[in-house]
């Protein structure tokens, strides 16, 4: 059986999750292995979020925001994109810095939006399962 | 201190709430065959109805239906739910409906919890069943955990000031303007270029009527002016935008003009004295102005500028002026406004086909745009409106039209612009009309004509003798000696190659935005659609209103439009508008940072977080303050707050977490 990756998605509510609404009307097919969590910004999503994640199950985390001037809040996303780098610097001493991506949206960018997730969880699947959940199961 | 008292009481109510039994209803919608064409919305609701808090579970067809909402209402109370679950659409569009619709049942609205299956399941993996119903079960199930979580909210109220921002002094704006004008809103209509007017201005005749453009918009142009609620603030722009609904604070530059505007009366003697020429922006670089000039004859006001960079400071204007309103040295003068709503009507121009030369535009002499073709016939256009050939000031006998330059091409814009094929049929129809001997061939993919009176001009045109072929040019040529332009096109109707020889080609350009529109977008802080113009709330029930409360938009800033569709949107602004400026007040999202003063160390982490500046600090008591009014509810601070003081309602760590962790369900987990 061929391994069908978790990835969790954190999408701010302005750019990125009017931008996954409008892959949906426009009909752009993608792989059903991503859970969407709507955040009011990108800004709002903590490292412990991520790490949560990672620890409950999830292959990849997919952090989703307006691109850089676009923000709703002027610089959620600037401060986000500090965050996330500093947490996969973190998360590369446990070698699973490739498991957690910054990806900027727009409202506009459905057909980006898919094609973001497409590419993701073909990264995903290549490097396997979360050694971390393995770990959790063998227990 | 209102925050505290505030704080108090919800930690009352969260108090009561979390010693009560939370009650969880869940509503999964099958919205037609959109979601339930794909998910098993059965197998959905009865793997739901197992989990813990679950009381009671319901498929609907339409649960945004009359119906679909009633079963809610009838479900809270047979089974005294206090939470809410709707699985359906996008909250983007429903959740107020579904907040209004428990809120009428006596359940704090923020006890909803929306789940997008159709959005981001149903519609993404139409041909993957079994997986998208497993998806949707966990959605679902991520939604109800958190549910449990959610606390009551009040929305809170914000006063609106009674005064409106028009930013675009176009038909649109105009429109916009005069509606609120007259209702007896103050309003300020900021405009870029030297007059209003707008793109409609610089046309000829406007289809299907043939009315004179500036006939019918000048008389326009000077009841705005006339207008005692309307101030215009011509040749100024926007330059910076802060504050929220109700209360924005905007800064206006007014670009130097280089003389008195309250002196200067328009009389153009200076024009005359000028003694530098350059190409006229006005009449799309055909024929020259002076380097100091009023914009064309009907601008509103009717005042000159001086082109301070054509400009040789030969003083002779200073000289002619016998108001003695000139003066070299002024600077940029700019006014601080405080306004309650925002209307953008910015615009839009039209492609340039220069860059790529299309059609040999820019390489022949021989291709002209539309516009230019528009300001040739225009009476007080260049050429006192005769169409004259560039090469030799000739007059044509044989011309083309090519439709769909910068439209429904790969190459540049995928879209239709909407009003090309009936200004290119307008436009051969006038020539044809003012010269009988002219022929005119109409080169197009697919001729458009919606819309009252349309269609009866484009069989007007046939029967004038307007040839129309189906067919796109595939190769543009210019005979060197006798400057006409040869063009290779199939006509893809008779199934042939043609080639045809014309005295004049001229490309109906599409509409694009212009390079203003990334500046307005950035300081309104709106979105932008693919096609690089703006993007309104929703495509089909929210057409004017933006995703920012109190910010509209008019005109073909949000898409090409023809005049009557601008106008009617200026309009519908202005009615949308009335709304925040007669009641006064808006009421806004209960979401924002709160602060647990027992928890706040004093730390200041927060405050350079926040770009609204909402977070003050008690500087007497070490703690962080956060002001309502002022906190937009993005939760950055939460996120830098290292003691966990701040959290952000609606969106706590806890009901965040509830999510996460209840994503990917595992066995252990569940045990």
């Amino acid at each position: 059986m061929t391994f069908e990756p978790n990835i969790l998605s954190f999408c701010c509510n302005w750019c990125s999750y009017a931008g996954a609404d409008l892959a949906g009307v426009s009909r752009f097919q993608y792989p059903p292995n991503i859970r969407i969590i709507r955040v009011m910004c990108s800004g709002r999503v903590e490292p412990a979020f991520i790490l949560e994640a990672l620890k409950n199950g999830a292959d990849g985390v997919l952090v989703t925001g307006c691109h850089i001037r676009d923000c709703h809040y002027i610089e959620g996303n600037k401060n986000a994109e500090i965050r996330i780098n500093n947490t996969k610097k973190a998360l590369e001493k446990l070698g699973l810095d490739k498991r957690l991506r910054l990806e900027w949206v727009s409202a506009s960018e459905g057909a980006r939006f898919a094609e973001v997730v497409r590419d993701f969880t073909e990264e995903i699947k290549k490097l396997g399962q979360n050694p971390v959940k393995e770990v959790k199961i063998n227990e | 201190m209102n925050d505290t008292e505030t704080k108090s009481t919800e930690t009352k109510s969260a108090d009561v709430k979390s010693s009560d039994e939370k009650r969880v209803g869940v509503f999964v919608c099958e919205c037609g065959v959109n979601i339930g064409g794909v998910v098993n919305t059965k197998a959905v609701a009865d793997y739901v109805a197992a989990l813990p808090g679950v009381k009671v579970t319901s498929v609907n067809k339409f649960t945004c239906s009359d119906s679909g909402q009633a079963d809610i209402q009838q479900k809270i109370k047979e089974h005294n739910l206090n939470r809410v679950v709707v699985a359906a659409c996008s909250p983007k569009t429903h959740e107020p409906t579904f907040r209004a619709c428990i809120e009428e049942m006596g359940l704090n609205q923020y006890f909803l919890e929306f789940v997008n299956i159709r959005d981001h399941c149903s519609w993404i993996h139409m041909w993957e069943k079994e997986k998208a119903t497993e998806k949707a079960k966990d959605l679902v199930r991520m939604g109800i955990e958190r549910s449990k979580l959610l606390e009551p909210l009040e929305a809170s109220e914000v006063p609106v000031n009674d005064t409106a921002l028009v930013v675009g002094g176009g038909v649109a704006g105009m429109q916009a303007a005069l509606d609120l004008g007259d209702m007896g809103f103050k309003v300020y209509l900021v405009e870029k270029e030297p007059s209003i007017g707008g793109r409609m201005a610089r046309f000829d005749k406007v289809f299907p009527t043939n009315d004179c453009s500036i006939c019918i918009l000048g008389p326009k142009m000077v009841e705005v002016a006339r207008n005692k609620n309307i101030t215009i603030m011509s040749y100024s722009e926007v330059k910076e935008v802060e504050g929220f609904v109700g209360n924005f604070n905007v800064k206006i530059e007014h670009k130097s003009r280089y003389l008195d505007i309250n002196m200067c009366t328009g009389c153009a003697k200076c024009s005359e004295v000028c003694p530098v020429e350059v190409p006229y922006d006005f009449n799309e670089g055909f024929g020259t102005r002076k380097a100091i000039y009023v914009s064309f004859p009907q601008a509103v006001p009717l005042r000159a500028v001086l082109d301070m960079e054509n400009c040789i400071k030969c003083k002779a204007c200073a000289k002619a002026c016998e108001r003695g309103a000139i003066n070299y040295e002024m600077q940029p003068t700019y006014t601080d406004l405080n306004v309650g709503v925002i209307i953008a009507a910015v615009g839009f121009k039209t492609y340039d086909p220069e860059p790529r030369h299309d059609f040999g535009y820019g390489l022949y002499d021989n291709v002209i745009t539309a516009m230019e073709f528009e300001r040739l016939l225009n009476a007080a256009g260049p050429t006192g409106g005769h169409i004259v050939r560039p090469s030799d000031c000739k007059e044509p006998i044989r011309v083309g039209f090519v439709n769909c330059v910068g439209s429904r091409d790969k190459n540049t814009n995928i879209y239709c612009s909407g009003v090309c094929c009936m200004y290119t049929i307008k436009n051969a129809q006038l020539l044809k009309e003012k010269r009988p001997e002219t022929d005119h061939t109409i080169m197009y993919i697919d001729i458009r004509t919606p819309f009252r009176g349309y269609e009866e001009t484009y069989n007007r045109a046939r029967n004038l003798g307007v040839k129309f072929l189906r067919g796109r040019p595939v190769e543009v040529k210019e005979d060197p000696t006798t400057k006409n332009i040869c063009v290779r096109v199939e006509d893809t109707l008779a199934g042939e190659i043609r080639n045809l020889e014309f005295d004049l080609l001229v490309l109906a350009t599409g509409v694009v935005p212009h390079e203003g529109i990334n500046q307005i977008q950035q300081l309104l802080k709106l979105s932008k659609a693919a096609d690089g113009l703006l993007m309104e709330a929703h495509p089909k029930l929210r057409p004017v209103d933006t995703t920012i409360d109190g910010v509209y938009l008019a005109g073909a800033a949000s898409g090409p439009k023809d005049i009557p569709y601008a106008v009617s949107q200026g309009s519908a602004c202005a009615s949308r508008a009335t709304i925040l400026l007669k009641n006064r007040k808006a009421i806004t999202e209960g979401i924002t940072a709160v602060v647990d003063p027992d928890v706040c160390v004093g730390c200041g982490v927060c405050l350079p977080m926040c770009p609204f500046q909402a977070i003050k600090m008690d500087e007497k008591e070490k703690k962080a303050n956060v002001m309502k009014a002022l906190c937009k509810g993005c939760g950055t601070c939460v996120t830098a707050c290292p003691t966990g003081a701040l959290e952000q309602s609606h969106f706590k760590n806890s009901q965040i977490l509830a999510q996460v962790k209840n994503v990917f369900k595992f066995p252990e987990v569940a045990a």
